[in-house]
């Protein structure tokens, strides 16, 4: 049986790393005492595959795991006994069944919900961070928005405007939601850049923070719908 | 959410930032309102190194079982990272609370191998406290050191407080009474560290004189005081199965060393090589008992979700009930999907069966230590292990379908001759053609491959060794270079390979373990030439040692190339460990005349540690 989890990525726990979480929903897997499915041979090891992995100093409401499971409880049940030996900066929200022939999270992705908040540092900041909020609408109503990507050998310029599928502000934060994924991803750091250099303000990655809110897939008519949506809660 | 030490922009800046956060699952938060003595327990090396070491985490658990206590950790910041403290001024912290280390009443600091000397250094440095115990102030921590290298403290005396010899389940809470009443009291740190000197097993290093002779040699050493004792005794466990084990380990977020359960099934060792400190330190050898061992695994693997366990002893092919034990961890290995990875056994059929059924036999090697190349030498340092025991192992290995073999060697033992060397590339040789001839061409599957590799013997305190001379670097690498080439004209040399250790970080660790008190100004000048990470090649720097040397007028020879007189006093000399110093003379003058001496479990040699009332020295032998 596949199952598909969403977990939390909050706090200091942003300063772990993808394969940091993987191992550690490994090993609380078997804390719980949850019965995952395991490879043959020597050194067996759990079929679980992650989602779309998050960059170090981001945090999320909305990342996934999918696992094959021997045996199943009920949704309530795996999820508490997942959280009761965890830590709450990696809380799981949601644990669904996927239908047989569902592809995995990894493979499915297709884009991600961003909000960024200004930290308000000091007064230079906030005006700062300001004019970065009024030169939004401008930024994102160009024909196309270059950046210039470097590469060891090469740069290269590129337009990262299909990548943005919504951008606005609200409450004083950016939201938006970027192309994620093995066809095109577009990372929310490099749209912040972009747009600081538009504002014409030096870009600090630590004036803001990232959170990513939620990942998504698509749906049977082409729209967007959250991972957890492609299975069913049992109980 | 804990508050962290260090801002996102520095932890964005360096390489790993897990390894500053703390947090990992089953470590321990409590309330510092709440607590009485704060310990802040340290490896100096990188997170990954010290979180995989067994002391420390038998320790924090022992410690933070008292209600009054909040044990936490701390270990060396990278390199990137110290940088950065320096520059900002940021005092180190301990990972649990976030909080500045010289904020605690204790640092503990765990010393396992003597290039980490100068990384002693660095914390006590980046934490703000200073460096020399002399310069410590009441409400500065009282700052001790415990592990192997303790029981030669003499060339670190100066930066620590006290030194607790031997191991650290005994005195402890004597201690914490003790610095409970000094804290409450006008007490005097002079005053907590003479009475300190009086609980068994601590040495305060500051309450004892010494003065050398015209030679350098020492020609007194002793206490200041007539209330301080003049010998310390190492302490021991006697009961080692109602000693607190760590039955809830942390589980580190990043990857260690040693990612695994970690089961210690026995301390000490039957064995009594004659080069091994640990062998001798650690007696008598100790056993634990089943049952509970099987009861500690079942409760680690459950506590931690660790998909792996391994066994920790100094020779687990000694321990009375390894099948029983191995037994229960192949079923839960076959049930429960534990990987088990086993220490190097002594190859045997027994070993070869529970290998074949842990591991996948292509990709692993077998391991012997044979450690000399003849059978001669064999004898001069005690090593059990004979040729044919090799042969016969390898030849039982290769038809249950191994063939890569590796041999662990040292050079530069006592007496060793270049015939002694030559023996290594002729047992390797040896170990092919038993191969070629006892398995048939179609059956041969890859390459058979023998890798011999040899390290730098360094005597060490409290071994029959502990008099002997070391070799120079550079008659090392003629040495290896002997070797190498024999490799190379071997017949079937592309199935050979040979390998040897770094030479120059080696002779510093020959000067460190035999070093004295004079040493501690030369440590502290390295320090100061901003070297730190010595036991790490790309941190290492042979001019800074050198240097600060010269200055010191210090003759790296006097305490490595010369062979020391067995009336001459030793800077250890005031450890008694049990073990007699009467039993080492013997031992080394056995040595010299090429005589084995039984394990503990053949025959009691009276080593003198049966006076501790436990372990080996008390069952029937065979
Ligand atoms: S007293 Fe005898 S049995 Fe005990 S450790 Fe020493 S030699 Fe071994």
């Amino acid at each position: 049986m596949k199952l598909r989890i969403k977990y939390l990525k909050l706090g200091n726990l942003k300063f772990i790393g993808h394969l940091d979480v993987m191992r550690y929903f490994q090993k609380t897997i078997r804390r719980a005492g949850l019965k995952v499915s395991y490879s043959k041979g020597y050194s067996p090891h759990q079929i679980i595959s992650f989602a779309a992995p998050l960059a170090m100093c981001i945090t999320s409401d909305g990342e996934y795991f999918d696992g094959e499971f021997d045996e199943i409880s009920t949704s309530t049940e795996m999820t508490e006994a997942l959280n009761t030996f965890g830590v709450p900066e990696l809380h799981v929200s949601e644990c669904v069944l996927l239908p047989d022939d569902a592809k995995n999270a990894m493979s499915v992705v297709a884009a991600s919900d961003y909000r960024i908040c200004f930290y308000a540092l000091s007064e230079d900041k906030s005006d700062q961070a300001q004019h970065i909020l009024d030169k939004l609408k401008a930024f994102y109503e160009q024909e196309e928005i270059i950046i210039t990507k470097k590469t060891k050998k090469s740069e290269k310029e590129e337009n990262i405007k299909p990548g943005i599928l919504d951008i606005e502000i609200r409450d004083n934060s950016i939201y938006m939601m970027l192309s994620t994924g093995s066809s095109y991803n577009l990372k929310p750091e490099l749209v912040m850049e972009a747009l600081y250099q538009y504002a014409g303000i030096p870009y600090n990655f630590f004036d803001f923070h990232i959170h990513r809110i939620e990942t998504y897939m698509e749906d049977e008519n082409g729209g967007l719908m959250p991972l957890y949506k492609a299975g069913r809660n049992f109980g | 959410m804990r508050k962290l030490a260090l801002s996102d922009e520095i932890l964005m800046s360096v390489e790993k930032p897990a390894r500053y956060i703390g947090g990992e699952y089953n470590s321990i938060m409590k309330k510092k309102e709440e607590i009485a003595v704060r310990f802040c327990m340290c490896f100096p090396d990188v997170y990954e190194i010290g979180m995989s070491h067994l002391g420390i985490q038998i320790l924090y658990d022992m410690f933070n079982r008292r209600e009054d206590t909040w044990c936490e950790r701390v270990y060396s910041p990278w390199p990137d990272l110290d940088t950065i403290m320096r520059e900002k001024n940021i005092p180190l912290f301990a990972l649990e609370s976030q909080e500045p280390v010289k904020d605690f009443d204790f640092l503990g600091i765990t010393l396992q191998y003597e290039m980490c000397y100068t990384n002693i250094l660095q914390v006590l440095d980046l934490a703000h406290i200073p460096m020399k115990s002399e310069e410590r102030k009441k409400g500065e921590p009282i700052v001790i050191g415990g592990g192997p290298c303790a029981y030669n403290p003499e060339p670190i005396a100066d930066f620590f407080d006290i030194f607790y010899i031997g191991e650290g389940e005994t005195v402890y809470a004597i201690l914490l009474e003790l610095y409970k009443e000094y804290k409450h009291s006008d007490m005097s740190r002079r005053e907590f560290l003479i009475k300190a000197s009086n609980i068994p097993g601590l040495y305060v290093p500051s309450l004892y004189d010494v003065c050398y002779n015209a030679d350098g040699t020492i020609a007194d050493f002793g206490p200041k005081y007539s209330d301080v004792p003049e010998k310390i005794l190492k302490q021991t466990v006697v009961d080692m199965t109602s000693v607190s084990y760590p039955e809830k380990p942390i589980v580190p977020y990043m990857k260690v060393t040693q990612d695994r359960v970690v089961l210690e099934i026995m301390r000490g060792c039957i064995r009594g090589c004659r080069f091994c400190q640990a062998g001798m330190i650690y007696r008598p050898a100790r056993p634990k008992d089943v049952s509970i061992l099987k009861q500690y695994a079942e409760n680690m693997l459950a506590a931690s979700g660790q998909e792996e366990i391994t066994f920790s002893s100094l020779s687990s092919s000694d321990y009375p009930s390894l099948p029983e034990l191995t037994d229960c961890l192949i079923e839960k290995m076959n049930n429960e999907h534990v990987n088990i990875s086993l220490p190097s056994l002594r190859i045997d059929a027994f070993s070869l069966d529970v290998m074949s059924k842990i591991q996948d036999i292509k990709k692993n090697s077998l391991t012997f230590a044979p450690e000399a190349g003849t059978q001669r030498l064999r004898n001069v340092i005690n090593k059990g292990l004979t040729k044919e025991n090799i042969m016969d192992g390898s030849l039982k290995a290769f038809l249950g379908g191994w063939n890569k073999v590796k041999l662990y060697f040292m050079m530069g033992l006592p007496t060793e001759t270049y015939e002694d060397i030559e023996g290594i590339a002729s047992l390797s040789e040896e170990i092919t053609e038993l191969y070629f001839a006892n398995i048939p061409k179609e059956k041969r599957d890859g390459r058979v491959m023998v890798t011999a590799s040899a390290s730098y013997f360094v005597p060490k305190p409290f071994t029959p060794f502990q008099w002997a001379p070391m070799i120079e670097p550079s008659e090392f690498i003629k040495r290896a270079y002997y070797v190498k080439d024999k490799f190379r004209e071997a017949k079937n040399h592309k199935s050979l390979k040979f390998q040897y250790h770094e030479a120059d970080i080696t002779i510093l660790e020959g000067l460190l373990a035999r070093g004295d008190r004079k040493l501690c100004d030369v440590i502290y000048d390295v320090y100061r030439s901003g070297q730190i990470y010595d036991a790490w090649t790309e941190y290492f720097h042979k001019e800074n040692w050198e240097n600060a040397l010269k200055a010191h007028g210090i003759d790296i020879g006097f305490y490595t190339y010369r062979e020391r007189s067995v009336d001459e006093k030793l800077p250890w000399d005031f450890i008694d460990i049990g073990v007699t110093k009467e039993f080492m003379k013997r031992e080394w003058e056995r040595a010299k005349s090429e005589q084995i001496t039984p394990n503990c479990s053949q025959k009691c040699s009276g080593c003198g540690a049966a006076k501790f009332g436990g372990g080996v020295c008390f069952e029937a032998k065979n």
